[in-house]
This record gives C-alpha cells, sequence and structure tokens, in this order.
C-alpha cells in the first residue's frame, strides 16, 4: 500500500506496511540516514524529526500517521542555498557533538523549542530537551540554545 | 564553561627541550622499530621485518601525486597532507588531536591537513601502543601501572591490533608517534629544499607547508618537495619542538568532524547500505550462557519482509527486507532457551556470595606497603571500617550495535564501528572458519563506545559473520536497544570493606581495601595518599556475566570506594574532607596542587543554603589527576539534585583544551549518571532492564548546567583525557549529599538508596 506525504520539501510515495514506523522509512526507503534509531520507545529522541511543525519521534510513529503530512528532518534544515540552519551554526560554534550520534535529534528539538518559544529560559531548555546524549554534551547543547537566540547569557566556548 | 576560558593556553612554562630519543641500535633510517616509545621522543609503531609490508602500506594508501612517509602519512603534490591514524574516533578527538601533534612538528598548514581512518591491516596494526603500554616490553615498568589490566590483558594476546583505548591515542600514538613523524619528515624536506636551492639547511625555516629560504626570498611548497624528500633517509631521533614553540598542541583546535555531525551526514556504522542488502535482528539467550532449546520458524516466515530464520548456538536471527519487518518476525517467535545453570544468579546472591568470599579471608592478590595488622592494633588508635557496594553498569552507547557483512566468493567483508579492526577480523575469521587474509574490515564511525566496542567482547562480530555465510546477500545486523541492554558486558558488580586506623592527630596510620570482583585491579586503585601502612586485596569472584571495560574501567568503583571513605575518616576526625586530603598528599606534590585549585576554584569552605552540599574527591586515573567538587541537594522525592561541578585537571600538557574541556565535562556526567540512577541487575541470571525506561540515563535537566573545567598545565608525562572526568564524580556527589544530609551513602546507584 503507498503511502503519500513530504519529506523536506518533496512529496514521496512510499510502499511500507502501514505499521511501519517513520523511522525506518526515512532510514531505510529514504536513505535518509541523519534520523537515528536510538531505543524503538521514544525515549532517547535520537529519532527526533518535525511532522507539520511539531516535535516528533519517529521511532513511535506509524507511517500511515503521517500520510499527506509535511516531514522536515535532520537533512531538511538547511537553507535553499545549502547555507546551515541558525541552530546548526550555533553547534559548530559551541563545538557541541562528541560522538555524534544524538545530535541530528537534539537539533531538532532545539529548533523545535526555539521556533516554539522564540528565547528559551534556562527553565523551558530544561523542560523540553529531554533527549539522551550519553556523551554528556549538555552544558553545550545548552549554551548552543543560548547563543543562537542570541542570549546573552550564551556561554559559547573559545575557538580556535 | 564561560568561566573556563582555556586557561594557560598561553602561558606555558618555558620547559627544557624533550629528551632525545632512544636509538636502541636503529640508525638513520627509521624503520619505526617499536623500541622506545614513551614521552620525550623514540620511535614509533611497526617494526618493518621485509619491504613488502610497507610497499603494502603504501600501495593501500597511496596514488598517483601522492608521497608516502613511513606509512602513516603521506604529502599531496597540492600540499594536502594525510595522515593515517590507527585509533578510532568515536567523539573524543583523537582524530583531531593526532593531526595537530603531527602538524604541529611538521610546520604544515592546518588547513590542509586530513586525519583518515588506517585501513585495517596489520600493515598499520598499532604495534606502538601494545609497546608502551607493556612495560616489560618497552623497557619502560611504570607505564604498565598505569594501564588497566582489563586493556592490558587484551592487548597482551596479539601484536596485531588496531585498539582504542585506555585514553591512550594522544599520549602514545601522539607523543611517541606522530609528533616523531612531523618532525623526521620535516627534515627531510629541509634536506630536499637545501638541495633544490643549493645553501645550506640551516638558512632554511618552514612554516604553512613551506620551506623558504629568507637571505635570497625563495621558498618551496612541500608538495613541490614531496617526491624528492619521499627518497631520503629520516632521521630516527630528530628533536621535538618545547612546549613554547608549539603553534598548535595546546591551542583550542576547532574539531575536524563535527561539521558532518550537525546536518546529518555523518554515515555511522548502522546507515552503511548496499545493494540488495538485508537487515537482521537477534535475540540471544536471556541468561548469558544459555543456549537456544527450540524455535518454531513459521511464526516469523509469515510476517512480510522476513525471508529467513537463522538459529545460532545461543541467538535466533531474523532475517528481512528491513528492520521493522524483522523486529515483527523477531516478536512473533517464541524460542526457548536453557539458563545455562544459572538460575540462582541474582544480584542479592550476588553481593551475599561476595560477602561470604571477603569474610573467608583468602585473597587471589595482595598489595600494599607497610604493616597494615600492626596499624590497626596499635595502642590509641581510632578504627574504622565501611562497606562498599555497586552495581553492573551498562555502557548505553547511543548507536545500538550494527554490522554488516557480505559473504562472497569464501571472503567475508564487513562494516561497522568497533574499536580495534585487526581483531575485529581476527574474530570474524575465527566465528566463520576462514583466515584473517579472508575477512576484509571497513572500519566506520561510531555513535559512542565506552570500551562496550572492544573486539574481545563483542559477539557480534561472531553473530553476523555466522548468518553472513547462510546468505546469498549483503545482511546488516541490528542490535535491538532491548538487546543490547540486556547482553552487555558491564562494569562489574562490585564490593569491598574499607578499614582505616586514625591516630590521635587524625592522620590515617593504616588502610585496608578488600574488593571483591572477578578481576585484579591493581594498578587502577589509583591509591595516592601518603599513608604509612596500605593492604589492597583482591578477592576474585565471576558471575555469569562479562566484566567489561566501562569508560575509566576500575577506575570507577575504586574512585568511589577511596574517596568515598577518606571523606569518612575526615569526619571521624573532626576535620575538614579538602584539608583532611590535603594533608595526606606529599606537600607540592601536583595532586596538591589539583586539589588546592579546585577548593579556590569552587568557593570550599564558603557558607551554602539550607540543605545544600559540597563535596569532593579527587583521583588520578590513566595518568591524569583530576579533582572535582560538587555542589548538591535533594529534591522534595528524595532524590538528589546536582546543582554545580568543578573539575581541575593536570594531565601534563593539553593538546587541544576546547576538546580536552568536553571530555571531561562529558567524563563528569557520565560518572552523576551512573551514581545517581544506574544499575543493571539479575534475576534467575537473566538482565532485569531492557530500556532507557528501566536503565535511566542522565538528561540535561538533571545535569549541572555549566561545568566548571581548569587545567593545569605541568611538565609530567602526558596523560589520558577521556576518561579521568568520571572516576572522582560518584563520590564528590555522595560526599555533596552527605553534607547536605547527614546520610552516608555506600551503596549505588543513589536512587535506589533514596527510595530505600
Amino acid at each position: 500500500m503507498a503511502i503519500g506525504f513530504s519529506v523536506n520539501g518533496k512529496d514521496v510515495s512510499v510502499a511500507a506496511e502501514p505499521d511501519t514506523p517513520l523511522l525506518w522509512v526515512l532510514r531505510e526507503d529514504l536513505a535518509l540516514t541523519g534520523t537515528k534509531f536510538g531505543c524503538g520507545i521514544a525515549a532517547c529522541g535520537a529519532c527526533s524529526v518535525h511532522v507539520d511543525g511539531e516535535l516528533t519521534r519517529s521511532c513511535s510513529v506509524p507511517v500511515s500517521e503521517v500520510a499527506g503530512k509535511a516531514v522536515t528532518t535532520i537533512e531538511g534544515l538547511k537553507g535553499a542555498d545549502g547555507t546551515l540552519h541558525a541552530v546548526q551554526r550555533a553547534w559548530i560554534a559551541a563545538q557541541v557533538p562528541q560522538c555524534g550520534y544524538c545530535q541530528s535529534g537534539q537539533i531538532m528539538a532545539a529548533v523545535a523549542l526555539i521556533e516554539r518559544t522564540g528565547t528559551p529560559s534556562n527553565a523551558q531548555i530544561d523542560e523540553a530537551m529531554t533527549n539522551i546524549c550519553r556523551c554528556g554534551t549538555y552544558p553545550r547543547i545548552r549554551s548552543a540554545i543560548l547563543a543562537a537566540t542570541g542570549s546573552a547569557a550564551a556561554a559559547v566556548t573559545g575557538e580556535a | 564553561m564561560a568561566d573556563n576560558p582555556n586557561p594557560n593556553i598561553e602561558e606555558f612554562a618555558a620547559t627544557p627541550a624533550e629528551a632525545p630519543a632512544k636509538k636502541k641500535g636503529v640508525k638513520r633510517r627509521i624503520f619505526l622499530a617499536g623500541s622506545a616509545l614513551l614521552v620525550g621522543g623514540g620511535v614509533f609503531g611497526l617494526y618493518w621485518s621485509d619491504n613488502s609490508a610497507r610497499s603494502r602500506a603504501k600501495s593501500l594508501t597511496t596514488g598517483e601525486g601522492e608521497h608516502n612517509f613511513l606509512s602513516w602519512m603521506k604529502i599531496a603534490e597540492d600540499d594536502t597532507v594525510t595522515l593515517f591514524s590507527p585509533h578510532i574516533d568515536f567523539g573524543q578527538g583523537t582524530h583531531t588531536a593526532l593531526g595537530q601533534m603531527l602538524a604541529d612538528e611538521l610546520d604544515a598548514d592546518w588547513s590542509k591537513l586530513k586525519v583518515v581512518q588506517a585501513p585495517s591491516d596489520i600493515a598499520f596494526a598499532n604495534t606502538a601502543l601494545v609497546q608502551s603500554f607493556l612495560g616489560e616490553m618497552s623497557g619502560y615498568p611504570g607505564v604498565i601501572g598505569a594501564l588497566p589490566a582489563a586493556i592490558v590483558g587484551m592487548l597482551s594476546r596479539s601484536m596485531n591490533i588496531q585498539i582504542t583505548g585506555g585514553s591512550s591515542a594522544v599520549r602514545f600514538t601522539g607523543q611517541g608517534g606522530m609528533r616523531v613523524i612531523g618532525a623526521a619528515v620535516r627534515l627531510a624536506l629541509i634536506e630536499e629544499a637545501a638541495n633544490r636551492l643549493d645553501v645550506s639547511a640551516s638558512e632554511l625555516t618552514t612554516a604553512d607547508s613551506k620551506v623558504t629560504h629568507a637571505a635570497s626570498g625563495r621558498s618551496l611548497r612541500y608538495g613541490e618537495l614531496a617526491a624528492g624528500a619521499a627518497g631520503r633517509s629520516l632521521s630516527s631521533a630528530p628533536t621535538l619542538k618545547s612546549r613554547k614553540d608549539y603553534k598548535l598542541i595546546g591551542k583550542p583546535v576547532v574539531r575536524l568532524d563535527i561539521p558532518s555531525k550537525v546536518d546529518g551526514s555523518a554515515v555511522y556504522g548502522i546507515d552503511f547500505t548496499l545493494p540488495d542488502m538485508r537487515v537482521a535482528t537477534i535475540a540471544a539467550a536471556p541468561v548469558r550462557g544459555g543456549k537456544l532449546q527450540s524455535v518454531d520458524e513459521a511464526p516469523a516466515m509469515a510476517v512480510p519482509g522476513v525471508e529467513k530464520v537463522v538459529k545460532l548456538d545461543d541467538a535466533v536471527v531474523v532475517v528481512a527486507k528491513g528492520y521493522w519487518q524483522a523486529l515483527k518476525g523477531l516478536n512473533a517467535l517464541a524460542p526457548t532457551f536453557t539458563n545455562g545453570g544459572h538460575s540462582a544468579m541474582s544480584t542479592p546472591a550476588i553481593y551475599t556470595a561476595q560477602d561470604k568470599l571477603r569474610e573467608a579471608g583468602k585473597p587471589d592478590n595482595t598489595a600494599g606497603e607497610g604493616d597494615v595488622d600492626a596499624g590497626f592494633k596499635a595502642a590509641g588508635a581510632k578504627r574504622v571500617s565501611a562497606d562498599f557496594r555497586v552495581p553492573f553498569l551498562h555502557h548505553a552507547m547511543m548507536e545500538p550495535f550494527a554490522l554488516t557483512a557480505h559473504f562472497k566468493d569464501g571472503k567475508l567483508e564487513m562494516w561497522g564501528g568497533l574499536q580495534d579492526p585487526i581483531s575485529t577480523r581476527a574474530r570474524a575469521a575465527k566465528a566463520a572458519g576462514l583466515d584473517m587474509g579472508d575477512v576484509i574490515f571497513n572500519p566506520m564511525i561510531m555513535g559512542g563506545g565506552f570500551g562496550r566496542r572492544f573486539p574481545d567482547v563483542v559477539e557480534i562480530i561472531d553473530q553476523v559473520a555466522l548468518v553472513a555465510k547462510q546468505v546469498p546477500y549483503p545482511v546488516k545486523l541490528v542490535w535491538s536497544r532491548e538487546e543490547e541492554v540486556r547482553h552487555g558486558t558491564y562494569r562489574p558488580q562490585s564490593s569491598a570493606r574499607l578499614e582505616a586506623t586514625l591516630d590521635a592527630e587524625g592522620r590515617i596510620t593504616a588502610w585496608r581495601n578488600d574488593y571483591v570482583q572477578r578481576d585484579n585491579a591493581e594498578g587502577e586503585v589509583g591509591f595516592i595518599y601518603a599513608i604509612p601502612a596500605t593492604s589492597r586485596r583482591h578477592f576474585a569472584y565471576t558471575s555469569n556475566q562479562i566484566d567489561g571495560p566501562w569508560r575509566s574501567v576500575n577506575s570507577t568503583q575504586h574512585g568511589f570506594y577511596n574517596e568515598s571513605f577518606i571523606d569518612e575518616l575526615a569526619h571521624a576526625a573532626g576535620e575538614d574532607p579538602y584539608r583532611f586530603r590535603r594533608k595526606h598528599l606529599p606537600d607540592g606534590s601536583r595532586h596538591q596542587k589539583v586539589l588546592d585549585e579546585v577548593a579556590q576554584r569552587s568557593g570550599w569552605g564558603t557558607p551554602l543554603p539550607e540543605a545544600t552540599g559540597r563535596g569532593i574527591a579527587i583521583v588520578e586515573s590513566f595518568g591524569t589527576i583530576v579533582a572535582e567538587v560538587i555542589e548538591a541537594t535533594v529534591n522534595a522525592d528524595g532524590s538528589p539534585k546536582v546543582l554545580k561541578a568543578w573539575a581541575v585537571v593536570d594531565c601534563g600538557t593539553t593538546v587541544n583544551p576546547l576538546n580536552a574541556e568536553a571530555q571531561i565535562a562529558g567524563g563528569i556526567i557520565m560518572g552523576l549518571s551512573a551514581t545517581i540512577g544506574e544499575a543493571i541487575t539479575l534475576d534467575k541470571g537473566a538482565v532485569t532492564q531492557s530500556n532507557f525506561g528501566d536503565y535511566p540515563v542522565l538528561k540535561l535537566a538533571d545535569a549541572p548546567p555549566v561545568i566548571d573545567v581548569h587545567f593545569i598545565e605541568s611538565d609530567a608525562a602526558m596523560g589520558g583525557i577521556g576518561e579521568p572526568g568520571v572516576p572522582p564524580a560518584s563520590a564528590a556527589l555522595a560526599n555533596a549529599l552527605f553534607a547536605a544530609t547527614g546520610k552516608r551513602i555506600r551503596t549505588l546507584p543513589l536512587l535506589t538508596q533514596a527510595k530505600a
């Protein structure tokens, strides 16, 4: 059964079992491997994407539920001219990633937070950023979010 | 981090030039003999017993217009310098750091430097690392003491490995290898330029990948000189730069791999794909040591997309078009497994058995100095004793195991992320009944590792090799998170009784640590205090689990034991925990400086709000001294709340402060996470936990918002940076909670204590 939706602005149609989680359709049918598998139970957030602008853990959403909707993945954050999203740039400036595996999801969560709140407070960051990072990049994630929103409290580490 | 703008970078004390390298009979030409390897020079890497290995390395890496030097680096005619790293970078910044070390000595243009993974070929085996580690082989007996026995054991099994672990890449490969290679190649480039320009080498200078003759204003690019220089003899003992001349070492350099990790383009092992590839997933015997008894394949085969069910000795595998179909197929099965005779193995039973073993008083290994028993019996001595317990810990690397294999024409090719590519080939060859020469492994970047990806403890290599032999197409085997949690190779569940006596002046006179776990941890107990009599006794206990190296290996639990117990002794003596530690450290020692600095930065001794406490701890591991202070309180539900954290680090020289800071901060968070909530428990031999729901890894809101990390540059041998941040964290937090609540925590994790 073909299911149609859009990914990063392009219409797609996939022949997948309706209960297949969006995550596996993105990764295996559409070759968008920037969205990661971490736990399969929506606990870690490595698979975070946006569905119609809403932050969504794609490992726990059947692809049938996104029919007709617009999905944005980490690969779709760049501008049309290839420039990185402000949050991605802040991530590089703050040298956030270590192993990097969870960072697609972290960035998608941060973008959703900023789109929702404008300039998130520390308490809002605490509440919204529930993705797991085993490398422990949390202080730099926080500082990158603050920097991306122009907060004076941004604590970006030095750069070469 | 804002409070810590990488201090001291520009304030290096002038240091003497590096000690001359030891030649051990190797003359001008570097054969990269694995002789003297440690800090201060020496010769790196492989002993080229024949030219074929060398030409093999060259043919694997070097194309048209490129010129290879000593296998480990090449210079292209467009000036690009490429370094081949035997170590894998899984986020610890190794590749960037090794690149800095090579480029600094070479005077290479940083913007034209590339670091790539060395092929998983014996021509790139990291013999240097092994020899640096194995003191008796290299003539540096002191080194072995700085190493976890668990890692030495793995290393000693084979010279032909490419290991990443033990916080070793920078301090051994970088110091003993890449710097020497860079310096030697630079001299060859100068010689070549002197010849071409017909001037004396002493009139030439190097910078930004150019050799310049200032007097005549002429210069030649490295790319122009590479062909000629590659044919020249290389010095085996080039003089290395002294600290004041470093251009890249010690500077905050941005990591090379980060851009690909913010736009989703980095390809991890789990992302790898091939035409016609199938995806498989697995359920192994719930009880480690159990075997597959029976399984009816039909329910899985009825799931659309499922193509095959493979029975292994201790597991069942479902192969399908994609992961979801494979998982659905697996979930449709009802395999039965034996319990391996481990039905009595449970977490409480392990502690009971460990206590009995200790009480029986027959240690498997003893170490220490002085007469502890006499110290315990001394008149007027105050005796203190405490029992500690820590659970199995899961690595929880964010990328679950995934390995792709293709068996074709008698050869097995594999793709994935593991900490030692050559051992991966050896293990796969053994499992598949092939010659190692018929196994190819393509290493990929890893989504975390923390000790879980040493091939010695990675069963997925056997599993995928066996499955690949049964199917005509490439197959990627992916472990579910549940499989990952339940079949880990955990930090050991361990317990210890610590006992000590204090004299009338509040000085520790005797100290004993009786600890129970599988492996002897001597060399990792990291005991730093000057005490007249000390005793460490290891009681070997083996469960049905495989104890694996977990970030910082045995230093995690021993850091917790020692630094919790000395805190108890401070209180027993009625003294401040910082000052009590200080008076037991040698005056003027590096340890004392590190401790003083962390006390000063954290405002130790200044007033705190009600029910808030500070805890301090200091641990030396992997050649690096780290002191941490944690400020914490207790939430209404009794759970701990970390408010602030400070770390002061002496690792000798910091190669990349920007990255080192992240490693220490990340290590603290991992240590706090384990301390607060992590535990793998056993019931009837099987792991109780299954996923992040019941194995809680610390999240952003519970981590300290800012971690103040400060480095003290010293002239000591370079220490590791990936692991040493972890060990002090647990004791620092437990000590802080004691200061806040008066309740001493001796069993981890804290959350089970809070609920108890």
